[in-house]
């Protein structure tokens, strides 16, 4: 393998990564964005505006229902989503990294 | 059986297990100590986590405050779950990467400097000792409480114990006695919880019973009305504030939104919280045992503003109306307590109201000689219609003790809801371990904070294994005496204490680490400077408004000032700022320390970082 080769390859695995990091920190920023509407969005500063309705079929507030329990709820949700989604992007790159190592070999 | 023998048998039972979880799970070498050998499963490590995480103020305090706050209570329910979204997303998985053992050995290595690792050690050293404090006399209430031992007395057997099983396999056991102790916890919490909302409502489900219609009997009359609508029109009509309403009285939008938010950056920068990703084998599975952590916690948290508002109707209803021959049973059992008291006006009829008319208080701080004082020149009062002695209601209304002791309502549910007396003694049970496996979480993170960080990566790095492991053991040893000690000379009440080591893990921790993940730019001086400047403002606030009578700061254009529990978030923001500016008048991180980000944030299986299973330690 000459030089050359080799450092083409070395930029794509740094390109390779570079790709990985940009996809988690999308990831992260929507489910933060999830976080914050849900749990600070919802359950504080709409939940005065939020209290006039009533979760369907029950007699919770839906304000007071968000800070007492739908938050916590959606964060259980937030963090399962956020296990699956990294679990694909570790396997997409793992799959990219043999690719582009196949390729050069 | 009585009570108390029920309750020493599950007590005696219970702690039996955990010393005997403790001998299996001995340990012979530090990584065992520090980090159970990276071999806890997932879900195993999030069942510990949820024990470590649920603490005394959890188990016993919460569902009291919840319950007199209504809607506010949502700070303690949100924050202290939202939290865990910013661990799992943020550092858990960044921070088992790394792979070390403690939370200073990140900020060490990342800003390549010993004297940032002494100050985050001085940081997680304070918040922990802060937050122990809070443990250890919660054990010693729930002794006193469920088994009248004097609680200074209770303090010392839990501290026995804890030294037991956390010298003796540090985190191997204390990982393994917690998932015992997690489901001594949610078992007892969730049958009292499960019985009351049948009781109340029919559906065995609690969180769901919370918002469904009350069965008949506790309706008084009107047609199928919802459990919630019902509280508030009590709560109206007794002069409350609204239960389900937002933003009333101290707790208006600025407060709770800031507390909230002091709660979950605090919950993702607690020590003790962080080190159990260090325990599981991969990075994923440090992703998942957060997304179990969560999940185990939330069956707690989803169950206990229920169990809040059930307490809640069923305190004010049974106490209201009631005559000295009609009071429920558990009024007199707690009444001896002093958690509970009751001063007529003269009628013989209890009126528990938000009003002067008040009946019912607590004795607080009170010692039983001054309460026996207040007690009879208040009957003098009633004898002579007012001409001689004192209002003992306005004397206890000045002295701020309106309202009984928010801790009755757990420890008062099971007699509520007329259970049997084995599973009072199980809520016994299941708050010494709440506090006992917090507890031991924390202790480790001290020990491991002395030992690992301070004296063998700063003092004497060549030092051998066993030297190591056994300067762990003494530390942990020294760490419960001391805890114990603040137990017994405690610097408040429980979940003040507890509230107040968020606001300071917030401030200090949380963002040198975010920042050190995050950012390719910040160096060591800024860092160092964030979290002094941080903490030290945090604790300032604190101390001032607690000791000194400082009023709350408003800014000049906050109508309330801001909660003591929430300036953590002003603290935060302080030291993110700091280090920002700070960040352009000094070098970035060397090259080693570029390459270590570089590595901790790559995925999993690539690079040498992968194999920290098989690499010498450090």
């Amino acid at each position: 393998m000459n030089e050359a080769n080799e450092s083409s390859l070395e930029a794509r695995l740094k390109e390779s990564l570079d790709r990985y990091w940009r996809s988690n920190l999308r990831v992260m920023a929507a489910l933060l964005c999830l976080w914050a509407f849900v749990g600070l969005g919802c359950g504080i500063l709409f939940a005065d505006w939020l209290n006039q309705f009533k979760l369907p079929f029950t007699g919770f507030p839906l304000g007071f229902w968000f800070a007492q329990q739908g938050s916590i709820v959606v964060f259980v949700i937030c963090i399962l989503i956020y296990c699956l989604a990294m679990n694909r992007l570790d396997a997409k790159h793992h799959q990219e990294r043999i690719d582009i190592e196949r390729g050069e070999a | 059986m009585s009570t108390q023998a029920w309750t020493f048998t599950f007590v005696g039972f219970t702690f039996a297990l955990y010393l005997t979880i403790a001998w299996l799970a001995r340990v012979r070498d530090t990584r065992g100590f520090y980090v159970a050998g990276r071999g806890v499963p997932a879900m195993a490590n999030g069942m510990a986590t949820a024990s470590d995480w649920m603490s005394a103020s959890s188990f016993i305090s919460m569902a009291g405050l919840i319950s007199v706050m209504g809607y506010a209570g949502g700070v303690y329910l949100m924050g202290w779950t939202g939290g865990y979204v910013l661990l799992a997303l943020l550092l858990a998985p960044y921070l088992r990467k790394f792979g070390h053992y403690t939370v200073p050995d990140f900020v060490g290595d990342r800003f390549n400097s010993d004297t940032a690792r002494v100050v985050s050690v001085m940081c997680a050293l304070f918040i922990c000792f802060v937050y122990v404090s809070g443990q250890m006399r919660g054990v010693g209430v729930v002794f006193s409480r469920f088994l009248e031992v004097d609680i200074n007395v209770g303090v010392m057997i839990g501290m026995a114990i804890v030294f037991v099983y956390a010298t003796l396999g540090g985190m191997k056991s204390i990982t393994w006695t917690q998932v015992a102790q997690y489901w001594v916890l949610i078992t007892a919490f969730l049958i009292v919880a499960i019985a009351i909302a049948i009781k109340l409502t029919g559906i065995p489900v609690p969180s769901l019973a919370m918002g469904s219609t009350l069965e008949p009997e506790y309706a008084s009359g009107q047609q199928a009305v919802y459990l919630l609508d019902r509280l508030n029109q009590i709560h109206a009509d007794l002069g409350f504030s609204s239960y389900t309403e937002p933003f009333t009285g101290s707790w208006d939008k600025v407060n709770v939104f800031m507390v909230t938010l002091a709660m979950m950056c605090g919950t993702a920068g607690l020590p003790h919280v962080i080190v159990r990703f260090y325990t599981v084998k991969t990075v994923q599975a440090a992703r998942w045992s957060a997304m179990w952590a969560l999940f185990f916690i939330a069956i707690l948290y989803v169950t206990a503003p229920a169990t809040a508002a059930f307490a809640r109707f069923f305190m004010i209803e049974s106490l209201n109306g009631a005559t000295e021959q009609t009071l429920p049973g558990w009024y007199d059992s707690w009444e001896q307590t002093g958690l509970i008291l009751w001063l007529d006006n003269g009628d013989g009829v209890v009126l528990h109201s938000n009003r002067d008319d008040n009946e019912i208080f607590r004795n607080g701080s009170l010692n039983p000689a001054e309460l026996t004082d207040i007690r009879v020149s208040h009957q003098q009062w009633l004898d002579s219609d007012g001409a001689n002695g004192d209002d003992g209601r306005e004397t206890l209304r000045e002295l701020g003790l309106s309202a009984p002791d928010n801790d009755i309502i757990l420890l008062a549910t099971p007699e509520m809801a007329e259970l049997a007396s084995w599973i009072i003694a199980l809520v016994a049970a299941g708050g010494l371990a709440a506090a006992l496996s917090t507890a031991s979480g924390l202790l480790l993170v001290i020990s491991s904070g002395v030992a690992h960080d301070l004296f063998y990566r700063v003092y004497k790095p060549d030092a051998p294994d066993s030297q190591r492991l056994l300067v762990g053991r003494t530390v942990i040893a020294i760490a419960v005496v001391i805890a114990g000690v603040i137990g017994i000379f405690p610097p408040g009440f429980v979940s003040e204490v507890v509230a107040f080591a968020f606001g300071l893990a917030a401030s200090s921790l949380f963002p040198v680490l975010l920042m050190g993940i995050f950012s390719k730019r910040v160096g060591t001086v800024p860092a160092i400077c964030g979290m002094i400047v941080g903490i030290t403002f945090t604790a300032s606030y604190i101390i001032a408004w607690r000791y000194f009578g400082m009023a709350p700061w408003t800014f000049g254009f906050l109508e309330q000032g801001i909660n003591p529990q929430g300036i953590g978030v002003i603290g935060m923001l302080l030291n993110f700022g700091v280090t920002i500016a700070l960040t352009p008048l000094f070098p970035g991180p060397s090259k080693e320390a570029q390459a270590m980000i570089d590595s901790v944030r790559e995925p999993e299986g690539f690079g040498p970082a992968a194999r920290i299973e098989q690499s010498v330690d450090h």
